[in-house]
C-alpha cells in the first residue's frame, strides 16, 4: 500500500526505537539467563569438589579462622545493639497498651526468628564476602588463579571449597552469638533502663519463644552462608582487570549477597511457617 | 601460511615428532578475534621465541598452548594428544609436564616462597616434607636466590627475585615444556640478562622445550633457536597470515618485511598519528574538526562574506 510522505517519515524512527527496545530486552534476558547458568555451574562444581577430595587441614583452618573467629566480635557487638534498639522502639507502643511485661516475647521472637540470622549473615557478607571477592579478584587479576591451573591444581577446590565450608559451618555459630547478644542487650535495656520486672520478662519470653523458632533461624542461616560464599567467590572469579574491577567485584559481592539473603529469608520464612502450621494445627500463639 | 619451520640448532631434535603442534588455531573473545589460523610445530629441545607488539595475541597463544584459554577454532596437541578433547582431570594431569613462568610471577601472596615452590610437589607427588625441602633448596640455588628468601612472602621480594622464584616453581616438577610470558618485562638490563642466562640454563636440561613470549629483542636474540612474529589482526587483511615471520635469529636480522623491520628497529612510524586519529585528535593532540566546529566555521565564513559586501 502506498503511503504519503508525511505519514511515512516517522515510521522508521518508531520502528528503530521498537527494534532497539526489543533487542535491549533480549540482550538483558540472554545475559541474565547466562549469568544464572554460570552461577549454577559454579555451584555444582563447588559441590562436586567438596565431595571429590578431602580438604587439607592447613588450607581449611586459616579460612575458618578468618570467617568464624574474626567475625565474632563484630557480630556480637551488632547483636547487642540491635537487641537494645528493639527494646527502645517497642517499649512505647507496648506501654500504651499496658503490655510492657510482654516486651521480652516480641524482642526475643524477632531476634531468634529473623534479626539474629539476617544480622549475622549481613555482617558476614559485609566483612567476609567482600573480602573474599576482593582477594579472589586480585588473584584473578594477578594471574594467581591461572598459575594454580597451570600447575594442574583446581582453583575451585583450593580457593572456593574452603571458603564455602567456612561460611556453611560457621554461620550457625555466628547466628547463635547474634541471638545471644541480642537477647542479652534487649533484656539489659528493658530491665536496667526501662525497669521491666525480670521475672515477667523471661516468663513471657519462655511462653512465646520455643525451640522451633530458634532452630528456624539456625536452619535459614545455612542457606545464607552458602549464598554469601557462592556469590562472593563467583564475583571474585569473574573479576574484570584493574583496581576498578576488584572494587566492583567486592561491592557487587555484598550487594548481591544481601539481596539474596533477603529473598531467601522471605521464601524460607513462608516455607517454615507453613511447616510450623502443619505440625501445630492450633495456629500461632497470640500475644494478647 | 607462515614460512616453513627453520632447522633448529639442535640436530638431535629434528628426527623426533613435534612436542607441540598448533593447527589452524583461532581464538575469539566475544566479537573480538585475537588469533586466526595459527599453525606451528615445536620440536623437542627447541626454544621458540614469539615476538609481536602489545595486543597482538602472544600471551593468548601461550595460554592456549597449556589449555588455559580454549580455542574457538583449530587444535593444540601435546605429544600428539589434543588438549581441546581432554576433560579437566586429563588436562590437570598433562599440565604436570608443563612449567609456566608468568609475567608478574603470579606467586601466591599468602604463601612463603618455600611453600610457593613446594606447591606443585605437594600437589602431584608423594614426597616427604624433608625431600620436598631438599628439592626446593636445590631449585632456589639453581635460580640464584639466597636461601634466606624461603621464609619470606612474595611481597617482600624485588621484581627480579619474584621472577626467579616463579621460575623455580615452574621447574619444580621437571617439566618437558616451559612457557615464559614476558619473563624480562619490568626488569633492569642486568637482571634481564640474568633471566636470559637462566632461560639458557633451563634449555640445557635434557629434552626441555621452551616457548618465550617477549617483545625484548635482546632476549629474543640471546635465547631463541627459532623466532616467530605475530601481527595484530586489525592491521591485516582477512587473507594475510598472522605469523608474519618464522625463522632463526640470523634470518630475522636479514628480513626485508617492513612490518618486521619496524618492530626490531623499534620505530614508531605513523603509529602516533593513527592512535591520535582513533581518539578523534589531530597529530598535534588537538581535537579534530567536528560537525559543530564545521557549522561554526561556515557561520563565520558567511559573516565574513557579509562584512566584505
Amino acid at each position: 500500500m502506498a503511503s504519503s510522505p508525511v505519514t511515512a517519515a516517522p515510521q522508521p524512527a518508531l520502528h528503530g526505537w521498537l527494534t532497539g527496545m526489543v533487542a535491549n530486552l533480549g540482550s538483558f534476558a540472554m545475559s541474565s539467563v547466562a549469568g544464572i547458568g554460570d552461577v549454577a555451574i559454579f555451584t555444582l562444581q563447588t559441590f562436586g569438589w567438596m565431595f571429590a577430595r578431602r580438604q587439607r587441614r592447613e588450607v581449611l583452618l586459616p579460612s575458618f579462622y578468618q570467617i568464624g573467629v574474626m567475625s565474632l566480635p563484630v557480630v556480637a557487638l551488632t547483636g547487642l545493639f540491635i537487641g537494645m534498639v528493639l527494646a527502645v522502639q517497642s517499649y512505647a507502643q507496648f506501654k500504651a497498651l499496658g503490655l510492657e511485661t510482654r516486651l521480652g516475647s516480641v524482642i526475643n521472637l524477632s531476634l531468634v526468628r529473623e534479626l539474629g540470622p539476617v544480622l549475622a549473615a549481613t555482617m558476614l557478607a559485609g566483612r567476609v564476602g567482600s573480602a573474599m571477592a576482593a582477594e579472589l579478584g586480585t588473584m584473578r587479576v594477578t594471574e594467581q588463579i591461572d598459575a594454580l591451573e597451570s600447575m594442574g591444581a583446581n582453583p575451585i577446590y583450593y580457593l572456593v571449597v574452603p571458603r564455602f565450608l567456612g561460611c556453611l559451618v560457621l554461620i550457625p555459630s555466628l547466628t547463635v552469638m547474634a541471638d545471644f547478644m541480642g537477647v542479652l542487650g534487649g533484656y539489659l535495656y528493658s530491665h536496667v533502663l526501662l525497669g521491666i520486672d525480670y521475672h515477667h520478662y523471661w516468663e513471657n519470653s519462655r511462653a512465646y519463644v520455643d525451640a522451633f523458632d530458634f532452630l528456624m533461624g539456625i536452619f535459614k542461616s545455612f542457606f545464607f552462608g552458602a549464598a554469601i560464599a557462592l556469590v562472593s567467590c563467583h564475583h571474585g572469579f569473574h573479576c574484570t582487570p584493574g583496581a576498578e574491577g576488584v572494587g566492583r567485584a567486592a561491592t557487587n559481592a555484598f550487594v548481591h549477597s544481601f539481596v539474596l539473603i533477603l529473598v531467601l529469608d522471605l521464601f524460607l520464612g513462608i516455607g517454615l511457617n507453613n511447616l510450623h502450621d502443619f505440625f501445630r494445627p492450633e495456629g500461632p500463639r497470640k500475644l494478647l | 601460511m607462515p614460512a616453513a619451520a627453520p632447522a633448529t640448532s639442535r640436530a638431535s631434535a629434528e628426527a623426533d615428532p613435534p612436542v607441540l603442534r598448533v593447527d589452524g588455531l583461532g581464538v575469539q573473545f566475544g566479537s573480538q578475534e585475537v588469533l586466526r589460523d595459527i599453525s606451528l610445530e615445536l620440536d623437542a629441545g627447541q626454544t621458540l621465541v614469539v615476538l609481536g607488539e602489545s595486543g597482538c595475541g602472544k600471551t593468548v597463544l601461550l595460554k592456549t598452548m597449556i589449555g588455559l584459554v580454549r580455542p574457538t577454532a583449530g587444535d593444540v596437541a601435546f605429544e600428539g594428544r589434543s588438549l581441546t578433547r581432554m576433560n579437566d582431570r586429563q588436562l590437570a594431569h598433562l599440565r604436570t609436564k608443563y612449567g609456566f613462568v608468568f609475567q608478574g610471577a603470579a606467586l601466591f601472596d599468602s604463601y612463603t616462597i618455600a611453600d610457593n615452590i613446594a606447591f606443585p610437589l605437594r600437589e602431584h607427588t608423594r614426597l616427604s616434607e624433608r625431600e620436598i625441602a631438599e628439592i626446593v633448596g636445590t631449585l632456589v640455588d639453581e635460580v640464584g636466590l639466597p636461601r634466606t628468601v624461603l621464609l619470606k612472602k612474595p611481597v617482600q621480594l624485588s621484581g627480579g627475585m619474584r621472577k626467579r622464584a616463579g621460575l623455580a616453581r615452574a621447574l619444580a616438577l621437571d617439566p618437558q615444556l616451559v612457557l615464559y610470558d614476558e619473563p624480562t618485562t619490568g626488569l633492569d638490563p642486568i637482571m634481564t640478562d640474568v633471566i636470559n642466562e637462566l632461560i639458557l640454563r633451563v634449555r640445557e636440561r635434557p629434552r626441555v622445550t621452551s616457548v618465550v613470549v617477549t617483545h625484548d629483542m635482546s632476549t629474543a636474540r640471546k635465547v631463541a633457536d627459532r623466532i616467530i612474529m605475530l601481527y595484530p589482526l586489525f592491521r591485516l587483511r582477512p587473507d594475510e597470515p598472522q605469523i608474519v615471520f618464522d625463522g632463526t635469529p640470523a634470518e630475522l636480522d636479514r628480513t626485508r618485511d617492513p612490518r618486521v623491520r619496524q618492530f626490531i628497529e623499534g620505530r614508531a612510524g605513523n603509529r602516533l598519528t593513527e592512535l591520535l586519529e582513533e581518539q578523534g585528535l589531530t597529530d598535534r593532540g588537538r581535537p579534530a574538526a567536528t560537525a559543530h566546529d564545521a557549522s561554526i566555521d561556515d557561520e563565520t565564513a558567511e559573516e565574513d562574506e557579509e562584512d566584505a559586501t
